[in-house]
């Protein structure tokens, strides 16, 4: 009795609800097609499960499991859900639209809105965008859907050196032209920006996501200086597309309530994005590198670094693409990933030797999709980590096995 | 068999075999003896786990001003000084100052006893007054330390000589401090008008571990404690900044951590080299072994260790003397540094040398010919040696 008198109340609700629909609206107004998809897209061209309403409601899912051991030791074996995310979409009307992203880390123990802005479509070339917003610093902070990736772990240099992902509020403009087999992009908006953290933290070592700790940036700037992110991409049907963006401004509270505490210091970072698709092989190639540039009090430990490096390189080969295991679109992969990061760019004062701090890792894997959506993934990890001594490296190795999806 | 079904057998074989190779795509651990880091055997579980405990709060623990770190300061943890419990790197050489005669207290109206060189963001740091002579000290490598602490006074008296009685050259003194207010005698410490023998430090200033650890978080981090709560930078009292229990499982860690294991010890040329080092009369002060006696730690009791030192204060001639010191000792006088893990220095100083007190001298050989006074005449030995004899000696010194 108690499941009738649900349902019903479901589908009364159902009813009323599409009574009060503006039909027009279940149109998908995306001005672009996939093929003219950038980067900059990502947040907005996702896969939701409902799509025939003014509200959509998606996100994906990632599971994993790890057996990682380093220089002997292991903690054996580990199972994780990194991360279910949720998005939330509304179109308000045919040029305004309401989008979001909630992610849930580590089983639910950090929350956090990853992205919820408001879009005004005044032309295809002049977007408002206004919220919580990605900044578009290289590709990977915005187009970092755990489905897209072939690997079971995001790239280091991306969220351990820049903080992928990396949103504040803020406002911004963006927009595309096209020109025949070219597309050209831009974005640039103001936000909140980072804190003392990035260079007083426990990782010991200059650290931008640290940042992402203070959750107080969603309430208030910590210095009252707002962060510029920029920019601009283009984009050849046939070539593929190449970003450059840089995101910068003071990062420290230097003044507070009338008094000096510090001078203004900076941070910039330049990033460099690129992806393309080999037309004689179907080879998917994805690559981003950065530079990170502190102003580091230079009384302060050598053990935060003034400058930073490091990128990752993704090389997707498609092997067999034909239905298996009754998956009409499947395809199998061969990937492989090439990363590294240097977190302390420099010399020693003391010694003139080079300061270490640096990471590399070499990811081989295989990935099985049965559809665009879902992605099963096993990767081999092999990485070689420097203190900032230089002593010799920690080698850590080990099996990634996981799946991604969109729902 | 459908097509679907190999499929599927093939798909589950291969995540069945990847699971199952796990282990053999682990890195394989260094050899024991290649590492200085690790606990001493016989620990119980419970100290185990404590031993973990010290661990994480010795190489994980990174101060942050939020946290306590200064504002003045050397550095932010101790594992920035100690890379994998050896021998540190003068990128945290720190630097002392304010005495320069024995049995006087330190001039801390000229600042001091420490320099803390760094500072958070907004604060100045500390800087050197002009023309006062200084110390400066790289940071040693901590391994076995609680084997050294579990001698007895009488062990390290037995090789004291201060007359040269024996008439080698050789007249190693116990450096006498006065001890902290914390500091709680063992039986067999033998306090001499209140003051005690000094172990640990270049100068062997510091009388046990726990003087050691709590002068290391107050001058070297700015970080107080209720066995210390003076901040360096104010000179005022302030709340503690790290807990008790924390300085006392780090306290723990530093006791239990092993010993260095020797390397090649069989090999020929090394037992040769080790003849050499007695020869030449090495041996005087870089005394090879040690048996503990009963200490409150099972693990550390009634075991023959092998420091290669004395702990003993020398005169070390006018080149190293630096002008300053601390407690009794001279200012050309040093403790005899443990020899053990020298060989594994390089580890952990970045792939070099960085040996002598000061890290001034940049292999094994150019730290002996740096030696002087009372072991000049070895040094002058080792400068005549037989290149075989000498490549003997030096194997012998890395094995260590």
């Amino acid at each position: 009795m108690k499941k009738l008198i649900i349902t019903l109340f479901i589908g009364l609700l159902s009813q009323q609800l599409i009574a009060q629909v503006d039909q027009s609206l279940l149109k998908d107004d995306r001005s672009d097609s996939l093929e003219n998809a950038m980067n900059m897209d990502a947040l907005s061209n996702r896969v939701y499960a409902t799509s025939s309403s003014p509200v959509s409601i998606g996100g994906y899912l990632e599971v994993d499991y790890k057996y990682i051991g380093e220089d002997g030791l292991t903690d054996g074996h580990t199972f994780r859900i990194p991360r279910v995310t949720l998005f939330i979409t509304s179109s308000i009307s045919s040029r305004i639209k309401f989008m979001s992203e909630f992610e849930f880390e580590e089983g639910g123990e950090e929350i956090a809105i990853e992205f919820a802005a408001m879009d005004v479509n005044f032309h295809p070339f002049l977007n408002l965008r206004g919220g919580v917003v990605v900044n578009p610093i290289g590709a990977f902070n915005q187009n970092h859907d755990g489905p897209k990736w072939e690997f079971v772990d995001r790239p280091i240099a991306m969220t351990q050196m820049l903080p992928a992902t990396w949103s504040n509020v803020g406002f911004g403009l963006y927009g595309k032209m096209y020109k025949q087999d070219w597309a050209f992009g831009y974005e640039a908006y103001l936000t909140n920006g980072f804190d003392n953290s990035i260079v007083t933290n426990t990782e010991n070592r200059s650290f931008l996501p640290a940042s992402k700790d203070n959750k107080e940036r969603f309430e208030e700037s910590s210095n009252g200086e707002p962060l510029f992110t920029g920019k601009i991409a283009i984009r050849n049907q046939n070539i593929g597309e190449l970003g450059l963006s840089y995101m910068g401004g003071i990062y420290n509270t230097h003044e507070d309530d009338g008094l000096i505490l510090d001078e203004p210091r900076r941070l910039d970072v330049f990033a460099v994005d690129f992806n393309t698709e080999l037309p004689f092989s179907d080879t998917y190639i994805v690559g981003e590198w950065a530079w990170v540039f502190v102003d580091v009090p230079n009384t302060f430990t050598q053990q935060y670094g003034e400058k930073q490096s490091g990128g990752f390189l993704d090389i997707v080969q498609p092997l067999v693409d034909k239905p298996m295991f009754g998956f009409e679109d499947a395809v199998f992969n061969m990937s492989l990933r090439l990363e590294s990061v240097d977190w302390n760019v420099g010399t020693f004062n003391e010694t003139g030797g080079n300061i270490g701090d640096e990471i590399w890792a070499f990811v081989p894997g295989i990935s099985f999709r049965p559809t665009y959506q879902t992605v099963f993934r096993l990767n081999y990890r092999y990485q070689e980590q420097t203190d900032i001594l230089g002593n010799a490296p920690a080698k850590t190795s080990g099996i990634e096995i996981g799946f991604a999806t969109y729902f | 068999m459908t097509t679907r079904k190999i499929q599927s057998a093939c798909a589950v074989f291969l995540l069945v075999a990847a699971i199952y190779s796990c282990d053999s795509l682990i890195p394989e651990a260094p050899a024991e003896s290649d590492l200085l880091d690790g606990p001493t055997e016989g620990l119980s579980t419970s100290e185990q786990s404590r031993f973990l405990k010290g661990d994480i709060a010795f190489n994980d623990e990174v101060f942050t001003p939020e946290s306590g770190l200064g504002p003045v300061f050397v550095a932010n943890s101790c594992g920035s000084c100690h890379a994998g419990d050896g021998k540190g790197h003068p990128f945290t050489t720190l630097t002392r100052f304010g005495q320069t005669q024995p049995n006087t207290a330190p001039d801390v109206s000229i600042g001091g006893p420490q320099l803390q060189n760094r500072a958070i963001p907004g604060f100045k740091p500390e800087t050197l007054p002009s023309g006062v002579p200084s110390m400066d000290f790289t940071p040693p490598a901590v391994t076995g330390l609680g084997f050294l602490e579990a001698l007895t006074d009488q062990q390290i008296l037995d090789n004291a000589d201060p007359n040269d009685s024996d008439s080698d050259g050789i007249s190693g003194v116990p450096n006498y401090i006065n001890p902290p207010s914390y500091f709680i005698p063992k039986p067999f410490h033998q306090p001499v008008g209140g003051q005690y023998i000094g172990r640990f430090g270049k100068k062997a200033a510091a009388v046990d571990l726990l003087h050691q650890t709590v002068g290391a978080y107050n001058q070297d981090m700015g970080v107080t404690s209720t066995f210390n709560p003076i901040d360096p930078h104010t000179g005022l009292s302030t709340d503690p900044e790290v807990s008790d229990q924390t300085i006392r499982d780090v306290v723990f860690y530093l006791q239990t951590l092993k010993a260095p294991i020797q390397r090649d010890a069989d090999d020929p040329e090394v037992i040769r080299g080790k003849q050499v080092f007695v020869s030449i009369n090495c041996s005087s002060c870089h005394v090879p072994s040690f048996t503990t006696p009963q200490s409150d730690i099972d693990a550390l009791s009634n075991k023959t260790i092998f420091p290669y030192s004395d702990l003993l204060l020398h005169d070390m001639g006018p080149g190293l003397d630096d002008g300053a010191t601390e407690g009794s000792a001279e200012t050309f006088e040093w403790r005899t540094p443990p020899l053990w893990g020298l060989g594994l220095a390089p580890e952990s100083q970045g792939g070099e040398f960085f040996l002598m007190h000061d890290g001034r001298a940049k292999s094994i050989q150019e730290a002996i010919e740096l030696h002087g006074g009372e072991a000049q005449q070895s040094r002058d030995d080792f400068v005549g040696l037989s290149d075989a004899d000498k490549q003997a000696l030096l194997k012998f010194l890395r094995s260590l």
